[in-house]
């Protein structure tokens, strides 16, 4: 925001209250209320709102508050925000960043457990990029605004507190680029958000027991870096895929197709896929935990896929 | 009261700050109250912030004490602002005695009305608006034959609102931005989009703005200011407002101005806009072209308050009601909402009465759902065209020679246009996959390499008219 006076926020309490995870805490004082703009309560109206600003030049960073509200902003976000760069051939532009706090948080009921990915992944026009550290976080973003195409960048509500020494001079991630995390041999192990974390506490398990996995956080949900994700297949032949959308229609389901489509012949397992289950996410803690994949579930997958 | 202020650090904020003192009235000092907000140390709240929004402007000025002081009136402090007591069990009634009056400056036979006020227009204007109106009459007559030869697969005609169309343009500046629903073509006409691109973009072929990729009458121009037509009903109100929001930040005098219908008011985001427009003090108009007609649906079935215009009050909007087919009304009522909105950063609300003379599109035949009189009266005896020329004609600044000429002329151009947007080649096949994003990735490149497969092996399959 101090680089480029077109950049803006919009959403609900994210001016004097700071966003309810603090995201924007300290910019309403910093650039003032209409930079940092606190909206009535109707995700339709403040996405569209946004695409409207950034058609006549803002670079609006629009928030959803979780991002399971804003179901209610799809038909903007599908119809116009997806299309119009499109529709109107070229001639406008909509370089809008989507992003609020998503995912199975702890014990936040179902209606605020949502994985929005999954849903809006078919949307033509726009790209979807999940942050999983504060290293990429601070990149993503910043690719996010600078990018000309619409952007729906994925945080996770129990990721917030992750601490990280990073640098404090300007960088950017690549919005396509996938991360490798952990090289290894063994297996190709698919991951994204927080589940990147369970990944890899499984991995210190898994390296006990004398397994090399590659671990690569995909980040990027759509499109998928195939070429990142094709030379690990290509290397250890085995995939994994550890996700926190459901079973059906998410992230996993896609990225197994796009996987077997294109890298049958490197295969000498087929792919797995371990995600949530085809519920709505329970309140009890104990129930809410096991809709999840857990470090354990991962360890025996990859025991199962190496044998 | 203490004046919050906030510290600001861009020059741009600073230009704001000297923009908005410039249109503000000393009643807007006292007023950057906020109100929830705690209070903090005012040694750390001493520079200007530039861009506070005004709080709840109404509510605030209001007297709270109002016919009750001869009753032991107490008066509350909830949030929002003081309102007074009442013992008196009312309901406030659901409409009011009688419907609020339409603003019209012609009588139906074009006849000035002898009171009525009204924003002269020179020679110039007024034969342009006249001329326009004829044309977009004219273009519509002609697109909708076009479709029903087979020539078009798809139009919507905007008869009976010509007036709504061609005055409302004349009344802004072209850096006003224009969200549109769908039977606006007039703003462009207006404008200076040529009855070619017109045609272009209906046809679909390589020099259609839209690259081929939107159906008929969805038409867009970035240059003069019109955002391409979305199908959508009512999602260009939002954007509207998101576009006023901007224009607010950058300073600029020039207002957002969107259209929608009178069955566009029921779709949530006409309410989410209008709530959005009043608390951002965004310069917008909402101009509502209330024809009667959503589809099949009359008005009677679509809402039961007194038209759109009383919706304006619910969300603290000025609003008026115009006689949609006086154009000179029109002219007049969005110029002077115009100066509002930008010199008083507020939304206004326009509600013209109007009627849709034509069917919804080439899709449907109005004839089942309403009756032929009904319809012909509309296009005869109130028609906007005749009374507005009637006006001109009266100032001598028409005559049944320059009719037939500007017809013969529009006639003309019109077939013109039609033969050659017919005989221009579709865009390139690679145009299928370009602008989805501003660079086409890899999955996108991947299909276009697999869909010109399937095109070479299939040739016989594949349309002539679209160029590799």
């Amino acid at each position: 925001m101090d680089r480029d006076p077109h950049v803006c926020v919009m959403g609900e309490d994210v001016g004097h209250y700071g966003g309810s995870y603090k995201v924007t805490k300290g910019l309403a004082d910093k650039f003032g209320d209409l930079r940092v703009l606190d909206t009535p309560i109707c995700e339709n109206a403040f996405t569209g709102m946004g695409i409207g600003a950034a058609m006549t030049g803002l670079r609006p960073v629009i928030e959803g508050m979780n991002m399971g509200f804003l179901l209610l902003a799809f038909n903007q976000i599908s119809n116009n925000c997806g299309m119009l760069h499109y529709t109107s051939g070229g001639q406008f532009t909509i370089p809008v960043v989507i992003r609020g706090p998503g995912g199975v948080g702890r014990q936040l009921g179902a209606e605020h457990s949502q994985r929005l990915e999954s849903y809006f992944q078919s949307i033509p026009g726009i790209q979807m990029v999940a942050c999983s550290t504060p290293y990429n976080a601070k990149g993503l973003m910043k690719a996010a605004i600078r990018s000309e195409n619409p952007v729906i960048l994925f945080e996770h509500v129990l990721l917030y507190n992750l601490k990280e020494k990073i640098p404090d001079e300007e960088y950017i991630c690549n919005l396509e680029e996938a991360e490798m995390v952990r090289p290894g041999e063994h297996i190709t192990i698919l991951t994204y958000s927080r589940m990147r974390h369970h990944v890899m506490q499984a991995a210190k398990t898994l390296v006990n027991k004398g397994y090399d996995p590659e671990v690569i956080d995909i980040r990027s949900l759509k499109p998928f870096d195939l070429y990142t994700i094709g030379n690990s297949v290509k290397k250890t032949h085995r995939v994994l895929i550890v996700e926190e959308c459901m079973r059906t229609g998410g992230i996993g389901a896609s990225l197994t197709a796009a996987i077997n489509e294109n890298f049958h012949d490197y295969l000498d397992a087929p792919v797995m896929c371990l995600s949530s289950q085809d519920v709505p996410t329970p309140y009890a803690g104990t129930l809410e935990e096991w809709t999840v994949v857990q470090p354990a579930q991962i360890v025996t997958a990859v025991e199962q896929l190496c044998q | 009261m203490a004046q919050h202020l906030k510290s600001s650090s861009k020059s741009i904020l600073l230009n704001i700050l000297r923009h908005n003192i410039g249109f503000s009235s000393p009643s807007h000092a006292s007023r950057h109250l906020r109100h929830n907000l705690p209070h903090g140390p005012p040694s750390t709240r001493l520079s200007p912030n530039p861009i506070t929004r005004y709080c709840s402007t109404m509510v605030d000025t209001l007297s709270s004490i109002g016919s009750h002081e001869d009753t032991n009136s107490q008066v509350m402090d909830f949030p929002g602002g003081k309102v007074s007591f009442t013992p008196e069990i009312q309901f406030i009634s659901e409409s009011n005695d009688e419907r609020v009056p339409c603003y019209r400056v012609l009588d139906d036979n074009g006849q000035k009305l002898t009171n009525s006020r009204f924003v002269p227009v020179s020679e110039e204007v007024a034969v342009k608006m006249y001329s326009d109106m004829v044309t977009l009459q004219m273009m519509d007559s002609i697109f909708y034959e076009a479709q029903r030869q087979g020539r078009l697969s798809f139009y919507a005609t905007a008869f009976g609102e010509e007036a709504i169309n061609i005055a409302s343009a004349a009344a802004l500046s072209p850096q006003d931005v224009i969200f549109p629903q769908y039977r606006e073509p007039g703003v462009l006409l207006w404008r200076g989009f040529t009855l070619q691109e017109f045609a272009n973009q209906c046809f679909g072929n390589k020099s259609d703005y839209g690259k081929g990729r939107q159906m008929p009458v969805h038409y867009g121009s970035n240059k003069l200011n019109y955002f391409t037509v979305s199908a959508t009903i009512a999602t260009q109100l939002p954007n509207a407002v998101g576009a006023a929001y901007s224009l607010k930040m950058d300073g600029k005098d020039a207002c957002a101005v969107t259209f929608f219908g009178d069955g566009g008011s029921s779709e949530g985001d006409f309410h989410a806009a209008l709530n959005f427009a009043a608390v951002m003090e965004a310069p917008v108009l909402f101009i509502c072209r209330n024809n009667g007609w959503a589809i099949s649906t009359p008005t009677s079935d679509q809402f039961r308050s007194d038209g759109v215009v009383v919706k304006g009050r619910a969300y603290g909007i000025r609003s008026i009601r115009v006689d949609g087919n006086d154009a000179l009304a029109m002219y007049s009522a969005v110029h002077e909402a115009r100066e509002m909105a930008i010199r008083e950063h507020r939304p206004i609300l326009i509600e013209a009465l109007t009627y849709r003379v034509g069917h919804h599109s080439t899709s449907d035949d109005s004839t089942r759902y309403r009756s032929a009189d009904e319809i012909e009266w509309w296009n005869k005896a109130r028609n906007p065209l005749s009374r507005f020329r009637t006006w001109v004609e009266s100032n001598g600044w028409w005559s049944d020679e320059a009719e037939s000429d500007l017809r013969s002329r529009i006639k003309k151009e019109m077939l013109e246009a039609i033969r050659v947007a017919e005989k221009t080649k579709k865009p390139n096949l690679n145009h299928m996959f370009s602008d989805v994003y501003d660079v086409p990735p890899l999955n996108l490149r991947e299909q276009e390499v697999l869909v010109r497969k399937s095109v070479k092996s299939h040739p016989q399959d594949y349309p002539s008219d679209v160029p590799l």
